[in-house]
């Protein structure tokens, strides 16, 4: 039998219903090339013998009409997993086992796919190259040296590796899009509310959204529709009618306009990138779509703001890793409050102690209507240019990085030249809006670069469609040889 | 504006995360660098913006003050790194 992991999910699917394959070899398959593939260091947790029997159970009593018929799906450690360690790849949580499932994983098995393991991700989510995991570096499928990119790193050389067929992550400032355009994948992040928060382990709590990572448009499209759904326990969960994102899924994108910002020509780009962006104005062009010269003003401002936003909210929301009721507790410290200031010192690592800090700074007494409020109304000015733009175009395109995979070690002693990694994707999230990255070249290295494609609120369907239109018209294959097993 | 050793000290405390004296001289070249980063927003005259409270078209929903699940004392325990019966334990704070 040829290699099924190294197809896409929609072709795997259709082989389960037309039981050219039983999930329960799907599952044997998938096993054996994770155990194969230990060096790239994608797996925190592996659920083997679990698969397993929920593949016999699926195979035993089949329903082929599910969304992701006897699936086996490996997901981002943020996810919390009932019975299952889930540790945000922290120290912090090495030894926490929620007593409750997160509602977009039990969407997912409700749709008939099972779990196959929990991955490596940036502590947090924090980072942009998954090197400030506990856990250690996740090692990219497209060269021995290079960053997956962050905070989603395990979950894109994962899939990039062919170790699940699918997966999901987070996206609080570019955590889905940025590796994905590091590894040649897909990855998408919905408009703020599309998909219940409830039960991952949170972040920034205005700007977190769970998301798709897949090998095409089409899997993006199942999995969002997997995934995403209206929740009560989530009180920023959008209530709306379920949209059939893979059934209304077309190419035909004649007459669209689509917005190019002068602002995400940056200094220093590489001309790759540059390149890159010219060849998906030609595809969308040569299909009959409308090119606007667009402008939004305050783009440079997006990752500043970002950086007091995100950070400010992340020292609230962690001020819960106390060592009291669950986690990590030091043995050192003579009294609570030294318990307290040790268990947090050892259990968290340097970039999540640094965000902390200057979350507890910027909202600290005195300093709150100068970086906070600050922050606040410039969020505003984000979310009017984007606004105001969509009143005249139906999607915006632009590079997803300004540049491709970079080697392990390359950024971590500049944290601002780290940050920088997020320049395209950070806008979108502060303006609750969704965006997708999709492979669509490569640089003179070989390694992939993404188009990022930014929709107005609750406008998935249009943005996955113009993927899906470019995705046939670009030429990209990812060509990754398998030198790791 | 620039941010000194002792104000990361004050911060740290704040926070509930002890610093090693090894560190602070990083930590304040660090965050110094961010701040700087930062402060490109004092560019901008928001005088005359409303500051962005929710990016959401919808008011938050409320619920019913009602206990929807529960008698899972058990199961919350076994997460805690010290407990004794039915309270999670810490260091004695009162003497």
């Amino acid at each position: 039998m040829a290699d099924i992991t190294n197809q896409s999910l929609n072709e795997i699917i259709e082989k389960v219903k037309t039981k050219k394959v039983s999930s329960t070899d799907l599952t044997k398959a998938y096993i054996k090339n994770i155990e194969s593939a230990k060096k790239l260091n994608t797996f925190i947790t592996t659920t083997f013998d679990q698969a397993l029997d929920k593949a016999k159970e699926f195979d035993n009593k089949p329903n082929f009409d599910q969304l992701l018929p006897g699936i086996p799906l490996a997901v981002k450690d943020l996810f919390c997993t009932e019975n299952i360690k889930t540790t945000a790849g922290s120290n912090i949580l090495n030894n926490f086992v929620p007593s409750y499932e997160s509602t977009v994983t039990k969407n997912l098995w409700s749709n008939g796919s099972f779990l196959l393991g929990k991955l490596n991700c940036d502590e947090f989510a924090m980072g942009s190259s998954n090197e400030t995991s506990h856990y250690g570096n996740v090692i990219n499928p497209v060269g021995d040296q290079l960053v997956p990119g962050g905070s989603s790193g395990g979950s894109s050389s994962a899939l990039a590796a062919d170790l699940t067929p699918a997966t999901i992550g987070t996206d609080t400032g570019g955590s889905i899009r940025q590796p994905a355009s590091f590894t040649g994948t897909v990855g998408l992040k919905p408009t703020y509310g599309l998909c219940s928060r409830w039960g991952i382990v949170a972040f920034a709590s205005s700007l977190d959204q769970a998301g798709p990572m897949t090998k095409t448009i089409k899997d993006c499209a199942i999995m969002l529709e997997s995934m995403s759904g209206f929740d009560e326990k989530d009180s920023t969960s959008i209530n709306k009618k379920k949209e059939q994102y893979s059934k209304n899924l077309k190419d035909n994108i004649k007459g669209l306009k689509i917005g190019i910002p002068k602002e995400y020509r940056v200094d220093n780009m590489p001309k790759e990138i540059d390149e890159l962006w010219e060849k998906g104005k030609k595809i969308l062009k040569n299909l009959g779509a409308q090119l606007i010269d667009i402008s939004l003003p305050h783009t440079k401002y997006a990752l500043p703001t970002y950086y007091i936003v995100a950070p400010a909210e992340a020292s609230s929301n962690l001020a819960r890793y106390d060592g009291v009721r669950y986690g990590y507790r030091s043995k050192q410290g003579k009294d609570l409050i030294e318990m307290y200031e040790k268990t947090r010192s050892e259990g968290f690592g340097d970039e999540v102690k640094r965000r902390i800090l200057i979350g507890t700074y910027v909202l600290s007494s005195g300093y709150y209507d100068a970086y906070y409020l600050k922050a606040q109304k410039v969020r505003q000015l984000i979310k009017k240019d984007f606004d105001d733009s969509f009143t005249k175009i139906d999607a915006i395109l632009t590079p997803s990085t300004p540049s491709s995979a970079f080697k392990i070690g390359e950024k971590m002693n500049d944290p601002v030249s780290m940050y920088l990694n997020d320049i395209f994707t950070v806008p979108v999230n502060l303006a609750g809006i969704p965006a997708l990255s999709l492979p669509a070249g490569v640089d003179k290295q070989g390694y992939p670069l993404g188009l990022q494609l930014i929709g107005k609120a609750l406008d998935e369907q249009k943005i996955l469609n113009i993927g899906y239109a470019i995705e046939k018209n670009c030429g990209f294959k990812n060509e990754i040889k398998k030198w790791w097993s | 504006m620039s941010i000194d050793k002792e104000k990361i000290k004050h911060v740290a405390k704040l926070a509930r995360i002890s610093v090693d004296e090894a560190k602070v001289d990083s930590l304040t070249k660090d965050l110094n660098s961010i701040f700087k980063f930062i402060e490109q927003l004092n560019e901008l005259n928001t005088e005359k913006v409303e500051p962005l409270t929710s990016i959401l078209n919808q008011s938050l929903r409320s619920r019913k003050d009602e206990i929807s699940d529960g008698k899972i004392r058990e199961k919350i325990l076994k997460n805690s790194p010290k407990e004794n019966e039915e309270f999670f334990v810490v260091p004695k704070v009162v003497e």
